[in-house]
């Protein structure tokens, strides 16, 4: 018998290349002739060459390839239960995935809304199977995040907070950074959002470390659910960064694209660095119990990732084609994220607040300030006091921190255009909108916020440009108000009626849980309000004190 | 340097410790349909957000009109409550992925044992032509719908009635591809098959044009209800299921053809359940508690322009019927069909179907 004989021979029939059936089923579009489609997504981008689809996959091959996905992923949320992963996990991680997974769902289905946009925009049918998956992919990943969540909800020792998620999404002053990066996919000139914001600079940059480096950290404080969701999902954006990679592409053959590529790449880039960083930075460095020093913290993961892979292998190769890469810009984001200590910053700020959050934020130990000082050298003489601070006053009876003037913690200006506060003071910049004062974290903010999103770019017309809007600034819709009754009004109290769903500890204590009672009495500002309300003198006074920072008494 | 105070309890599991809300284990900001939440609410519900429920800081990015990410008039049509439409197929990413998994799986098979066995040398001549130009025009209809639904799921007020509309072009853009891909790999055992003679068909034979002429007008309507319901409700009754169900599937098999059925009726199964989605929630808008009656003139007038369209269409397809050696089926009694599958569903609505 002939060794090389085997089934697949015998049974094997010619089929249809691939490359052919991509070819026939990109032929299915067609230019209509009784009634021409309605362009109702703006862009101000000119688009005349069709994207080529790198990709050639088509739904047949597709669907049953995602569906061996999923069982995948099933199977390992059921035998994590079987092997009582939550008996081992670590509270500490678990309670940031309560702010996580509230953020997520949103942006990822947006992304599936933009795939109507991208596929509308672009000319040709060769992408358009890339969209459509593209589209499904999102939905996935939507509501596979969702049963994440709603099994965590089940499963783990205090649901509260998972199971108010998407009421909280809404509301809560740091889901406010979501919400910025999820609208920015949707709104606005469709390619600006869908396409460069989105695709080219969200998925193909920083998915990385939101689906890459997380799951890692996840495992290490026993979670081994998120990374078998979220690789599953991570697996999905190779073809999401092929679709985006390829209308970048047709976009660049038309030289009059080239000043708004240049402005959307660097509006994405910084506000993917500031969103992004902020959240992601804080769980995989604070929201961890591991102190391995020879793991990667997470700026070293940045520059593997952001730098080396993104900065150097995709954005620098479009110099050739005429694109001004603003490569200060990435080099000042490493800066933030090194020398001056951004997410650490950010980490501050969500405990200063922990009151007004829905989850748990554990205090930061001798282990962990070990590790922070061998990872980011300077970091205890800055933060270190801080957490002592933190752990003293996480106990009931004490004033709360956000409030407590022992602490020397200087309550910042939210930026109007990322939406994360100005945390690093000196770069803090001022200016005007509609005759309005705002305040920005850095000057690129400021640029985004009132040079990039305007009707006009350097003198040209940009009538599809999206604005800035709504009640921006958290901190206004609680001007004035009694902090217990913020927090009422959030909905952030559990079914008792008065105790608080945010803990400042991981003690599964009722006699240490934190009521509406232990935090009444104290009145929340809004920053940018009161600095209207100032003179011109105060302010300038104001705003110069601000830039010198704040010093973090010594806690005895 | 400090330590911080060591949890007594050292389980993160459910039920390690008993404290306030340490038993709430239910998504609770949203009302379930039913008694208790199903697995699609607690995945679907409220992930869309809305200034009027939970979205405390409004949208926070506009476009240069003003208006933000979602907004009801996207639609002519009102509601008091759009948050309540729930689909009936419950559908979420698990079991749109079984089920679209195991359609491809069977028409693969199918397919393959077909050929395999070399089924095409036994259909009638007149009916590979039948499938080379008709069959080949249909598959840019259903892919003129599948890009129409695409563009309406960016612009629903809910969650709910995006991702219906979602799962809805999903299904519709893998039957234009599978019909694609049986026409290209029949093609292969037929001498002389010209798989580029659909879409001449649809875009230059006179047959076509009305249905073509229908798709267009669908697929360039801004209103994506008018999309959601020209297609479901007018279309797919009137177009979609004649030509599917009341051609292909009944024809076929007496041309020597056992496998057309099989790939197409997948996608009447598919359409079961998205008639069942569409008339849940327009049956919410027509006997809303404030807009019922402005939204019954809304759909009439819908209506109007769709059933005319529709009824051009199918009268244009009328002489496929003939074209077949074995006629097992009349064209008149597949219209009447259809005019009767119209009827009940405009009756579920409270709605008329316009005089012809």
């Amino acid at each position: 018998m002939s060794g090389t004989l085997t089934l697949n021979k015998i049974t094997a029939q010619r089929g249809i290349p691939v490359a052919e059936a991509a070819k026939r089923i990109a032929d299915l579009g067609w230019n209509p002739s009784y009634v021409q489609e309605a362009m109702t997504f703006p862009t101000d981008y000119k688009i005349t060459k069709a994207p080529k689809d790198p990709m050639k996959q088509v739904l047949r091959s597709y669907f049953p390839m995602q569906e061996e996905k999923d069982n995948r992923v099933y199977g390992a949320l059921d035998a994590a239960l079987r092997g009582d992963m939550f008996r081992n996990v670590e509270p500490r991680w678990v309670e940031w995935m309560k702010l996580f997974l509230a953020i997520i769902p949103f942006p990822e289905i947006s992304a599936a809304r933009s795939m109507a946009m991208v596929g509308r925009l672009a000319p040709g049918e060769d992408l358009r199977t890339g969209f459509t998956m593209q589209m499904v992919d999102e939905f996935r990943h939507s509501t596979i995040q969702m049963n994440l969540k709603k099994w965590y909800m089940e499963n783990y020792i205090d649901p509260a907070g998972f199971d108010i998620t998407e009421e909280a999404f809404g509301k809560c002053y740091a889901t406010t950074i979501g919400r910025q990066f999820g609208e920015g996919f949707i709104t606005g000139d469709a390619i600006t959002s869908a396409n460069i914001y989105l695709t080219v600079v969200a998925e193909t940059a920083f998915t990385n470390t939101l689906f890459v480096a997380m799951p890692s950290e996840a495992a290490r404080n026993g979670d081994y659910a998120l990374p078998t969701v979220f690789l599953s999902v991570q697996s999905d954006e190779s073809r999401h960064i092929g679709n985006g990679h390829s209308m970048l592409m047709s976009m660049l053959k038309e030289p009059e694209n080239h000043l708004l590529i240049e402005r959307d790449l660097r509006y994405a880039f910084w506000q993917n660095h500031a969103i992004v960083d902020a959240a992601i930075g804080t769980f995989i460095e604070y929201g961890t119990t591991n102190r391995d020093k020879n793991k990667e913290s997470y700026a070293e993961m940045w520059h593997r990732w952001i730098f080396e892979d993104y900065y150097r292998t995709y954005m620098l190769p479009l110099e050739k084609y005429g694109i001004k890469i603003h490569h200060d810009d990435v080099q000042t984001a490493w800066k933030r994220l090194t020398e001056k200590h951004y997410v650490h910053r950010v980490a501050q700020f969500f405990a200063v607040g922990w009151s007004a959050n829905f989850w748990r934020i554990e205090a930061q130990t001798d282990k962990d300030f070990e590790w922070f000082e061998h990872k980011y050298p300077g970091w205890y003489a800055q933060f270190g006091e801080f957490w002592k601070w933190y752990e003293k006053l996480s106990h009931r009876g004490q004033t709360n921190i956000l409030f407590n003037s022992d602490v020397g913690y200087v309550y910042p200006h939210r930026c109007w255009s990322c939406l994360v506060p100005c945390l690093i003071r000196e770069d803090m910049v001022t200016d005007e909108i509609d005759g309005k004062l705002y305040t920005f974290a850095h000057e690129l903010d400021r640029w985004t916020a009132v040079e990039a999103f305007a009707g006009e770019y350097q003198g040209r017309p940009t009538p599809a440009m999206g604005r800035f809007s709504g009640r921006r600034e958290w901190e206004s819709c609680y001007h004035n108000w009694d902090l217990a009754d913020a927090i009422k009004d959030l909905g952030f109290v559990r079914t008792d009626g008065k105790t608080l769903v945010a803990q400042p500890h991981l003690r599964f204590d009722q006699k240490e849980m934190w009521t509406l009672d232990d935090v009444r009495g104290h009145v929340l500002k809004s920053p940018l309000i009161t600095l209207r309300e100032m003179t011109p003198d105060q302010r300038e006074a104001h705003l110069a004190d601000y830039r010198k920072g704040f010093t973090i008494n010594r806690c005895n | 340097m400090n330590a911080v105070q060591r949890p007594a309890v050292r389980s993160g599991a459910a039920g390690a410790a008993v404290f306030p809300d340490s038993d709430s284990r239910r998504y609770r900001y949203f009302e379930p349909r039913g008694k208790r939440a199903t697995h699609y609410e607690d995945v679907t519900v409220d992930v869309q957000p809305d200034p009027e429920r939970y979205l405390l800081q409004d949208w926070i990015i506009s476009f240069p009109n003003g208006k933000g990410a979602y907004t009801k008039d996207n639609t002519a049509a009102l509601s008091s409550n759009w948050h309540a439409f729930r689909a009936p197929d419950q559908e979420w990413e698990r079991t749109h992925y079984q089920r679209q998994s195991k359609i491809e799986a069977m028409v693969q098979s199918v397919i393959a044992n077909g050929r395999k066995s070399g089924a095409t040398q036994l259909f009638d001549k007149a009916w590979i032509k039948i499938l080379q130009n008709h069959l080949g025009a249909w598959k840019h209809a259903e892919f003129g719908l599948a890009t129409s639904l695409m563009q309406a799921q960016r612009y629903g007020y809910t969650q709910m009635i995006n991702n219906a509309t979602l799962t809805n072009s999903s299904y519709k853009h893998r039957l234009a591809q599978d019909i694609t891909l049986y026409l290209a790999e029949i093609g292969m055992d037929i001498p002389g098959f010209d798989d580029a003679a659909g879409k001449r068909a649809w875009l230059e034979d006179r047959t076509w044009q009305g249905t073509r002429e229908a798709v267009e007008s669908i697929m360039g309507a801004t209103d994506y209800l008018e999309q959601y319901f020209a297609i479901n409700l007018v279309f797919e009754p009137l177009v979609g299921e004649l030509f599917r169900s009341g051609f292909l599937m009944q024809v076929a098999s007496s041309n020597g053809d056992f496998m057309t059925p099989s790939v197409i009726s997948a996608a009447e199964a598919n359409y079961e359940r998205n008639l069942a989605n569409a008339i849940d929630l327009f049956h919410l808008l027509v006997t809303d508690n404030q807009h019922a009656q402005h939204n019954k003139g809304l759909f009439q007038s819908w209506l109007g322009k769709h059933v005319a369209l529709a009824r051009k269409a199918a009268a244009g397809l009328q002489p496929i019927w003939s074209q077949p050696h074995s006629k097992p089926v009349q064209y008149a009694d597949a219209r009447d069909q259809s005019i009767e599958r119209l009827k009940k569903i405009l009756v579920e609505l409270g709605l008329a179907a316009p005089k012809e």
